[in-house]
């Protein structure tokens, strides 16, 4: 990989960014009404069909936002907890977030809440979740720090997904259990322009931080103690990434349930094209789980005469890669 | 720029490991830790550098006590080479170089072409251009222990801490590292850099000519040049078995284990 610098890394990226919008394009003509790429850019901007323009507008474009809004975080936040975690088999849900983010929605719709009241749930389930976790890893003493943090994740998650099992059992099976089965699963498929607004600004807050601490994070890669002596204050940034990372992936997990593996499998894909610093790879992640979950939601709307929820779709075909990856040995890990 | 330290405490929370150590690293010198395993010399290091607090007595480092410096600060007087090791992330071997530059950056900026030159310019004085584009998870442990102490360099500080940095080493390479360890602290006799590092070989304190420091039980046991401080009665005490210390003809000095045939 002698090609790192700066002249292809860009077209690269415009490449993929191409590539994603003309996916988002395809993603717009495709469904049980189905238009030619030239009615959907009409329809788009106002213009042509009304009936095109209202299921253009009105009902897919919402969709293909947030199928890209909430690929791009997950893969975001999964590459940062990977670098900073200095383990490739670290997702976004290391530290609870989703086990939390699930409960809250969980215990939203067995209350018979509102939809917007059951992403309120989601959202500070997520975050009370993590919150917990680092509080309590805190409190360990004598221990890696590191390692408090993500066993305390584990503990704290299976906690949360015990909750969320008992709400299963006690939940009417006709109507809160389809419903709790479906969240839990994620799903794009009652996304609306008012779900999109709140999670989009939440989602660059997150995205901010990481951006202007790239090379710090990047430098965390190393560990602890050889960040702290290269001069990096590692505490304060490790709190700064969990802090981001956690608003970004309890914001869109909130809109589409808890989808599995993006985070996982994306940042991987991003490490064997462009290499594993984090400066590269956290742009080159987010484009590519933009355009990963806009395929995947696009294949959960039309295979089949029902919605297929996401997670397994991304579990079914994020699963095979990782096994052809493991078998490759083109891992961009060690 | 100097690193002192005063009656020294040093250890892990109530655990004591070490006491009483006086200590006095400048530029231009190379001081040698030496001491069997356990007897402390990474968990000095580990207060020297500040990652560690200090149980009692006084680090400065320029005249600050290090406790008052940001860690930028710190990283700018004093570069840390660890015992080569790999990250879980095939990085270029300069972009582990280009790391020592984070000191020397803003918070929020990234290395530019000035810094990616910096690190290349330590490679080629330790001869490891070639390696620059090389995955750095999949060097040789000689050759991450010279891309270490590139990084080391990058960073501009004028004193360098090296944990045991020929250990896991060839023979060929040992020799190899030991002599940039010599030719940094020689370098234009001014601008030289200190250099305290530990070893498990006290042949390797006569080679440098380096000032030793022989630690016993937490707490320094002798120290001095190493014809005084290396004696056959030092190290035979220090680290248990018998050991005989002698000139060969050419005039250098070998230790070797065992009792006198």
């Amino acid at each position: 990989m002698s090609a790192r610098t700066t002249g292809p890394q860009l077209t690269l990226g415009l490449v993929l960014g191409v590539l994603v919008l003309l996916l988002a394009l395809g993603a717009l003509t495709i469904g049980p009404f189905p238009l030619s790429p030239r009615e959907a850019l009409a329809a788009l901007f106002g213009a042509g069909d009304a009936q095109a323009q209202l299921v253009v507008q009105g009902i897919r474009l919402p969709r293909v936002v947030a199928a890209l809004l909430v690929g791009a975080a997950l893969a975001a936040a999964g590459a940062s907890y990977q670098t900073l975690f200095r383990n490739p088999l670290v997702s976004p849900d290391i530290l609870g977030v989703s086990a939390g983010a699930g409960l809250g929605a969980v215990i939203g719709i067995f209350l018979s809440m509102p939809v917007v009241a059951i992403q309120l749930f989601a959202f500070a389930g997520g975050l009370g979740a993590v919150l917990l976790v680092t509080v309590v890893a805190a409190a360990v003493r004598n221990t890696d720090r590191v390692l408090a943090l993500v066993l305390t994740g584990v503990v704290i998650g299976a906690l949360a997904g015990a909750a969320t099992s008992l709400l299963k059992v006690l939940a009417d099976p006709y109507d809160q259990l389809p419903a709790i089965t479906f969240w839990l699963l994620g799903s794009l498929a009652s996304t609306t322009p008012e779900d999109i607004w709140p999670a989009l600004p939440a989602v660059l807050l997150g995205l901010i931080p990481l951006l202007l601490l790239r090379w710090r994070i990047n430098v965390l890669a190393l560990g602890d103690d050889e960040a702290r002596a290269l001069g990096v204050e590692a505490g304060r940034i490790r709190f700064i990434v969990i802090a981001a990372a956690t608003l970004i992936t309890a914001s869109v997990t909130a809109v589409a349930g808890v989808v599995g593996w993006v985070g996982l499998v994306i940042p991987h894909i991003a490490r064997m094209l462009v290499g594993p610093s984090f400066a590269r790879l956290l742009p080159v992640s987010a484009v590519v789980g933009a355009g990963y979950l806009l395929v995947v939601d696009t294949l959960a709307r039309t295979i089949a005469e029902v919605e297929v929820p996401l997670g397994i779709l991304t579990a079914v075909i994020g699963a095979p890669f990782f096994i052809w990856l493991l078998a490759s040995g083109r891992r961009g890990w060690s | 720029m100097k690193l002192e330290a005063r009656s020294l405490e040093i250890g892990y929370g109530r655990t004591v490991v070490g006491r009483d150590i006086d200590l006095a690293v400048e530029p231009g010198r190379i001081f040698c830790l030496l001491g069997p395993n356990g007897c402390g010399k990474t968990t000095l290091f580990r207060t020297l550098l500040g990652l560690i607090p200090r149980l009692s007595g006084a680090v400065t480092l320029g005249g600050d006590a290090i406790s008052s410096l940001s860690r930028a600060e710190m990283a700018r007087r004093i570069s840390y080479v660890p015992q080569a090791h790999a990250p879980p992330f095939p990085y270029e071997a300069i972009e582990i170089v280009m790391m020592g530059r984070t000191a020397r950056l803003g918070r929020f900026a990234q290395p530019g072409v000035s810094d990616r030159e910096a690190a290349y310019t330590e490679m080629e004085r330790l001869g490891i251009a070639d390696l620059a584009q090389r995955d750095y998870s999949r060097l040789s442990g000689g050759q991450r222990q010279l891309v270490l102490i590139a990084r080391a360099l990058a960073q501009r500080a004028p004193l360098i801490v090296m944990d045991e940095p020929t250990a896991s080493l060839d023979f060929g390479n040992q020799s190899l590292v030991l002599g940039e360890i010599e030719k940094l602290a020689r370098a234009a006799s001014l601008d030289g850099q200190g250099v305290i590092l530990s070893t498990h070989n006290p042949d390797h304190a006569f080679a440098l000519g380096a000032d030793v420091v022989l630690m016993h039980d937490g707490g320094i046991y002798r120290r001095g040049r190493p014809e005084e401080a290396l004696t056959a009665e030092s190290l035979s005490k220090v680290y248990g078995v018998p050991v005989l210390v002698e000139r060969t003809p050419s005039g250098r000095h070998v230790c070797l284990p065992g009792a006198a045939r």
